[in-house]
Order: structure tokens, then sequence, then C-alpha cells
């Protein structure tokens, strides 16, 4: 029994200090066997899609919609059950020779059937459908109401002759430049963390580094050397600071309106 | 001699333990979790309370806690034979209708994630990940049987467990087929599809037993209905099915929707399991977003009944006994389908039965389970801001500013959500429900002008803006306020890991930093931990040979300690 519970707490210790590098199953997925996350229609012939295409211009159109997205008063054909599980116009069929609700039938044969059939699967249905057009601008603010909020809230920290001159010309994309200002270390989609930024550093009693890693138990130091330092913790002991460089930033999003951020936006593109 | 006592005395002595499946007693299923020596279902009971009665692991040995094994698990049908785990080199047993190469590995990216709750039925644990299920000896993590599905696709993001009848064994697959296992072989006795695959369901939900029923739920992230499914145990016949959303002229709650169209692709998807209360046979569970989640056609006007909503469905019949809709007309994609909590105790003054939920949107809600009836609402995530007003009924009624909008909108919580699908827990000793809490912002923008909406996800372009902190929140039922909240240190957020609450005083949840951690139920306050990589799963307990054990798994790995 005791070189079992040994055995045990060896093995742990070796885990353990394996881990330390590098976290538990990072290694390549095997979880399934292939596939995709939802069935993947093979791109349909052109001839057979345009041939298709003029038939549903005919019949389908006016009331589904030219997108088969829906139209006047008929549903939006992409994510209706049938036409998801319809192959080849097999499922299709009965509902256009039959009608169906306010549908009235229609007498096509089964090869113009087959044909609406690939011009409608031709459309890709995907899950977070994208958007198909360029949203308008995101520039909706008062750019005057944005320059006053920028001088009570933002002018403590910064300057549009000093640190964010010429912001406005380095955002091809509004929305671009509204996520970097929203949060310069964020993460979003076109917000680029520049080089400039500080690190997150932290004070663990009287030694001062960047933060590799805190739990309650440990804190991780990247130290100006190069080294890492590690230190234990137990509550409140060691005395430990984290300075977040962005904490500025995130103490405002409880604070902001919509509003406010829209019109900063709109002041800040200005600054050219 | 009792049959716990041999197996003790085999233990001690280090003889080889006869092991072999033992049928789960049905009657089990029905009591609360610790009065008997199994994890037999998703939540340990049905309460879905995630409160173990068992004490011997408690506020003052617990920094004794020690490991008993490791044991690790090889997703795949390449897995057989000599791999890195312990002991194994049984053959994979295989199914499946998908047409991958078996041998092949495959994979969905990401690395093997159990986030399932693992039964504990007879010394054997049965745990699983998207298509694949294995038996291993609760005494030493040796794998007994692997059994592997080929997939035809589907979104692989997690498979939250098994469940049991008798000697059977079941494990819903992302590509909609539930698979019926022999406990003791592995060996599939039959499958069934539950959901079309052509129209994008995915299923990841754990069955739950009830009596003679099998109850399913599934996924869908494109616009198509959600529904709970009862099936026959032995033959997997569907004995009825319940849609969370209108589906002909007539049905009650269509006049919450736009259009007959709209409602039946307004989603409302069950994916995570409910609670029962045997008493009333009513089967309580949270129900999915609207869809399409992010934007506002005229097909989905109103308030989108029964979607994002508590629902209470009778197991014999199918049939709605109650509703209660805590988000009308969601447009964040919050699911409401986080574990509701059954438990009696006092409120205001009066006993009552009662069932909690803390949201993905923030906010907990408390209403009697035998009527539906509103008791409290208030919120647990200091961020949230979407909120226009509580109103009479306790319901969240949204900003619509707060949608997404061309500009973009602020908005708390960001998609994750507040908390999510990792399981709460609730102390009926301390009157506390924990739940892993994140307090993270995005910024919401919509792509998709076309009044007549896009499906599904889309639609939206969301930036995530960080935390400003992951918590482990204790809410006092009888206020909704909060009694104390634990920060993870550090400036990444996160929707955090499920809870074990134990008589013995203590919360058990993974941590932020890779810790299993053991909490003073009343405080919060730091008992013991042990860095194991990052946690996965909830924390489970049961009672094995005489000793209580707390398993957990972190990755491809479980884990499980006791005090020797």
């Amino acid at each position: 029994m005791r070189k079992a519970i040994t055995t045990a707490v060896l093995t742990f210790s070796v885990l353990t200090c394996a881990w330390g590098q590098a976290p538990p199953g990072a290694g390549p997925g095997r979880g399934g066997g292939g596939g995709a996350a939802f069935p993947q229609r093979a791109p349909g012939d052109p001839a057979v899609v345009a041939r298709g295409r003029a038939q549903y211009g005919i019949h389908c159109n006016f009331c589904h919609g030219s997108d088969a997205r829906g139209g006047e008063g008929g549903p939006n054909l992409l994510r209706s059950d049938i036409v998801l599980n319809d192959q080849k116009g097999e499922g299709i069929a009965p509902v256009v020779l039959n009608g169906r609700g306010e549908m009235p039938s229609l007498q096509l044969t089964a090869g113009q059937i087959a044909d609406i059939a690939a011009f409608i699967h031709n459309f890709p249905v995907n899950n977070r459908d994208p958007a198909r057009f360029k949203p308008p601008t995101i520039l909706v603010g008062n750019a005057a109401a944005g320059e006053a909020f920028f001088k009570t809230t933002c002018a403590g920290c910064h300057s549009v002759t000093g640190d964010l001159k010429g912001i406005g010309a380095k955002f091809a994309d509004p929305k671009a430049l509204q996520n970097y200002w929203l949060l310069p270390a964020g993460g979003g989609r076109g917000a680029v963390a520049p080089a400039h930024l500080k690190p997150v550093t932290v004070t663990v009693g009287t030694t001062t580094g960047r933060l590799v890693r805190i739990d309650d138990f440990v804190v991780t130091l990247a130290l100006p050397n190069g080294s890492q330092q590690t230190f234990r913790r137990s509550g409140d002991v060691p005395k430990v600071v984290i300075n977040d460089p962005m904490q500025g930033h995130k103490d405002l999003f409880p604070k902001y309106k919509d509003d406010d951020i829209h019109n900063l936006t709109s002041y800040l593109v200005t600054v050219k | 001699m009792t049959i716990k006592k041999i197996l003790l005395t085999a233990s001690v002595s280090l003889l080889p333990v006869l092991l072999s499946a033992q049928a789960l007693d049905p009657t089990v299923l029905s009591k609360p979790l610790g009065a008997t020596d199994t994890w037999p279902t998703y939540s340990g009971d049905y309460s879905g309370k995630r409160f173990s009665s068992l004490k011997q692991i408690n506020q003052t040995n617990v920094k004794n806690l020690t490991l008993s094994w490791v044991g690790k698990v090889t997703p795949g049908a390449g897995a057989g034979g000599g791999r890195g785990g312990f002991g194994g080199g049984n053959p994979v047993i295989i199914g499946g209708e998908g047409q991958a190469d078996p041998n092949a590995g495959g994979g969905f990216g990401g690395a093997a994630n159990i986030r399932a709750s693992i039964l504990q039925v007879g010394g054997v644990l049965y745990l699983s990940l998207p298509d694949n299920a294995w038996a291993v000896d609760a005494r030493d993590g040796h794998e007994i049987w692997h059994y592997f599905w080929k997939t035809k696709g589907g979104t692989h993001i997690g498979n939250r467990g098994l469940g049991m009848w008798n000697n059977y064994v079941y494990m819903e697959t992302p590509d909609d087929y539930i698979v019926c296992l022999d406990a003791a072989t592995g060996k599939e006795k039959w499958h069934k599809e539950i959901a079309s695959f052509n129209q994008q369901y995915f299923s990841t939900m754990s069955p739950i037993v009830i009596g003679n029923h099998i109850l399913t739920g599934t996924g869908n992230d494109l616009d198509e209905p959600g529904y709970i499914q009862s099936l026959d145990p032995e033959t997997g016949e569907v004995q009825w099915r319940f849609y969370t959303v209108p589906m002909k002229k007539g049905d009650p709650g269509l006049e919450t929707w736009g259009s007959l169209d709209g409602a039946k692709h307004g989603a409302g998807n069950v994916w995570i399991p409910g609670s029962y209360d045997p008493e009333t046979k009513l089967y309580i569970v949270g129900t999915g977003n609207p869809s399409p989640a992010y934007t506002n056609p005229q097909s989905r006007d109103g308030d989108n009944l029964y979607t994002c909503s508590i629902v209470a469905v009778n197991v014999e019949t199918g049939k709605m006994a109650w509703y209660y809709q805590l988000n009308p007309h969601d447009t964040h994609d919050w699911d409401s389908t986080e574990t509701p909590i059954l438990f009696d105790g006092e409120f205001k003054g009066k006993q009552r039965k009662m069932v909690a939920h803390a949201d993905r949107n923030g906010y907990f809600y408390l209403l009697d389970r035998l009527t539906g009836e509103h008791l409290l609402t208030s919120k647990f995530s200091d961020a949230a801001n979407w909120v226009k007003e509580v109103n009479a009924k306790g319901q969240t009624i949204r900003d619509p500013k707060k949608d997404s909008i061309v500009p973009g909108a602020l908005v708390s919580p960001n998609n994750g959500g507040a908390t999510n699908w990792p399981p709460p827990a609730f102390s009926p000793n301390t009157g506390l429900f924990y739940v892993p809490t994140n307090e993270a912002y995005a910024m919401y923008y919509l792509t998709e002008t076309d009044p007549r909406g896009a499906m599904g996800l889309g639609g939206k372009d969301e930036t995530g803006l960080g935390s400003l902190g992951s918590y482990l929140t204790a809410i006092d039922y009888k206020t909704g306020k909060t009694a104390w909240r634990h920060r993870y240190p550090g400036l990444g957020g996160n929707v955090g890991n499920g809870i074990l609450a134990t008589a013995g005083g203590l919360v058990f949840a993974g941590d932020a930093g890779g810790n299993l951690v053991a909490y003073n139920d009343a405080t919060g306050k730091i008992l013991w931990h042990s860095h194991i990589g990052n946690v996965s799963n909830a924390p489970e307990s049961y009672t094995l040979d005489g000793k209580q054990y707390i398993l957990v798994a972190a990755g491809d790995t479980l884990f499980t300690f006791c005090l020797y």
C-alpha cells in the first residue's frame, strides 16, 4: 500500500513538472475522423446552375427573392428543412408540383426542378452567414462632441498633437480605429497592438518585471536580464501589485455611453 | 459481509480486485448525490445541485487531500494499444456512419478536452469526448473498453457526457446519432438518428435517463427549431418530441413571432441537460436563444416563445406544464440552457419548492418549480449593461440600443456570456448558489443591414475588449445578492469551470490558472489546491471502497484525489 502511494506521488510530480512547460492535451486533436461542421455541397455545374437560375427567375424569384432568402410572402429557402435535406430536387419536387400553403402548384418537368434545385444549392449556407453587403459607415457621431469628450476624458493621458498625432490617417477603416482606441492592446479584429505599448508589469515585494502568469498560488515575472522568477503566494503575502497600462481604458467601459464612443471616433478620424 | 467490505478488504490486502461492470440499479437515479456509491447521471443526481452529502473530506482535513491516480485517454480509432496512458491495449470498437478513414485519427483541431460529466457506477467510470466513449476502472484508471464513432462531421465543440440505464450506456454524436453501448463490453447495441445533420444540427448533450425515457437534446447554429426528445431505452424508438418553438398554426406562443416561418426557424435549442423533479414528474430545462441570433427580421417580431426560457415538461407525456421566459427576444446569442437547480427551502417566510438559474446574460432567477411563479431576479454580473428594465414579471427586458448596431454597441456580457455551460452548484447547507462568472465586454457591430436579417449567428461582427475579471461567485438565493466572490488573479477572462459543493463544507472548482481548488463554502477562503493543468470539467465526488474520491478532468487526463 505504501509503495502504491509513493508511486502515485512520484508520477504526479513528474507530470506536474512536464506540464510546467506545456499545458496538458496541447498535442494535436484526435477528436474525430474528419468531416465538416455541417454538410458541404460540391459546387454545381455552371451550365446547370445557369439553367436553374433562369427557371427560378421565372417561377420562384418574386416570392422567395433573387437570393432565395425570402421575398414577397415566400420564406427563406436556404434554411428550409426541405431544401436542406434535398439533394437533386427529389425533396423539392412534391412541393413544386403540389403547392404548399399559399404556394401554388407549378407544372415543371423533373429536369427543370433539378435545375432549380442546383441553383438554390449553389448558395453557400453558412451558420455564421457573413454579411453580403458592405455595411454603411460606422461614422455616425458628432465630431465636435467627440472633441469635447476627448478633452474631458482622454486628455489626461493623451494628446492629438503628441502621442495621437495623425491617428486618423493611420487607419483606413474607422471601425479598426474605434476598436483600437477602445482597447489598444485588445485582440479585436483590425486592432493591432503597436510595439510601443508598454507590457503589463508586476511588482512582488521589491522585484518588478513583466507579468508572465499569476494565480492564487504563484506569480512569475520576466526580469530585465531575460530570466524568469517565480514567487509562491499565500493570500496577501507577499504583496503583489499589477500595473496594467490598459487599466485606464478598461475602467471606462462601464462609464461610456455608446454615443460617446461614436462621437469620439468621428472626432479621431479628423485628426490627420 | 457486504460487497463494499469485501472490496475494501481486497484493496487493502493488495489482492487483485475482480472487476465486472455492474448494471445501474434504476432506483439509484432518484436518490440524492452521496446517498449511494455512484455518480449515475449528468449532475450526479436529478436536482442539478451538484451537492454531495459526503463529508469524509472536509474543511479540516482537505489540506491532506492527495493524488490517487492519473489516467489519460487517447481519442480516435488508432488509439488501441501502447498509448501514453495507463493500461489500455484493447482494440478500439468502431462504429459510425461516416466515410472517414478510421485509422487517420482525423480531428477537428484543438486538443482533446474532456468537458463531460463522468459516470461512476459499480467501480467503473464512463466518460466521453466527441465521437469517443470509454469505460475505465475507477480504482486505477485502467481502460476497460473504448468505443469510437466514425463521424459524418458536425460541430465537435464538446460532449457533455453519457447516460446510463441498467447495463446500457448512451452517447450523442456530433453528427446527430444516439449510440447505445453495452456497459460491460462497449459493444454497440444500436444507433438511431436524433436530428438532421443536413439541417446543421449537432449533438453534444448528455442523455438523461428518467424511468423508461432517454431524453436527448441537440444544438444548431443555423435557424432550425430546438426540441427535446424522449426515446425508448431498449430500442431508441421516439416516445415523444417537444418543440421549444411553435411549429404549426394554432400552436401556443405563435403570437410572439412575426410569422410561422419565423417561429419554425426560431431555434431555442436545448443542449444542456435539465433537472428532474420526481414528485411532479417535471423535467425542468433551459432553452436556447432565438435565431437569427443577432438580427431582428420581421419574422421574429415579438418575445419569441419559448426561447431563453425555463420550461417544465411532463416526462411521461412530453407536454409542457409551465414556462417562464427569462429573456424575451434575445439578440446576443445568450442561451438560457445553463443548468437549472432544484431545491427546497424557505423564501420570504414560506417553505417553497424552487428552481434557480444563473443565465449567460448575467442575471440570476428564482422560480417556484411547481407553478413557474417568479420569485426573484437579480444581477450577478456587475458589468451586464444590456437591460432596460426588469419588468413586473421579473423578466429582463433588453435595451434595443444594445443590440448589434452598425456603429457598434459596447455590451457586457460578451457573446461567451457572464456564465456558460460549466455547471453551477448549490449547497443547501449554505443556501449559496455557486457560479463561474466573467465580466467581459465586446463591441457588437451589425453587418447585415438587409431587413430580412441574417441566418444563424451571422450578420454581426463582434470585437472582444477583454474582461474586467473572472470570478467564482456565491449567490444567496434568498436575496439574489452576491454573498462572496473570489476573483481569479490576472487579466484574462474566461467563462470558468464547473463546480462541486459537498457537505464537508467545501466547494471544488478549477481556477483560471490550471489549479483544482477547494474553497470554504461559506467564505470562499482557499483551503487546498493542486496544479494539474487546465481543468476542463466540473469536479465530481463519490465513495469507492469506503473512501471519498474527488474526480476531475484536465484536457485528456483524469485525476482522482482522496485521503489516505
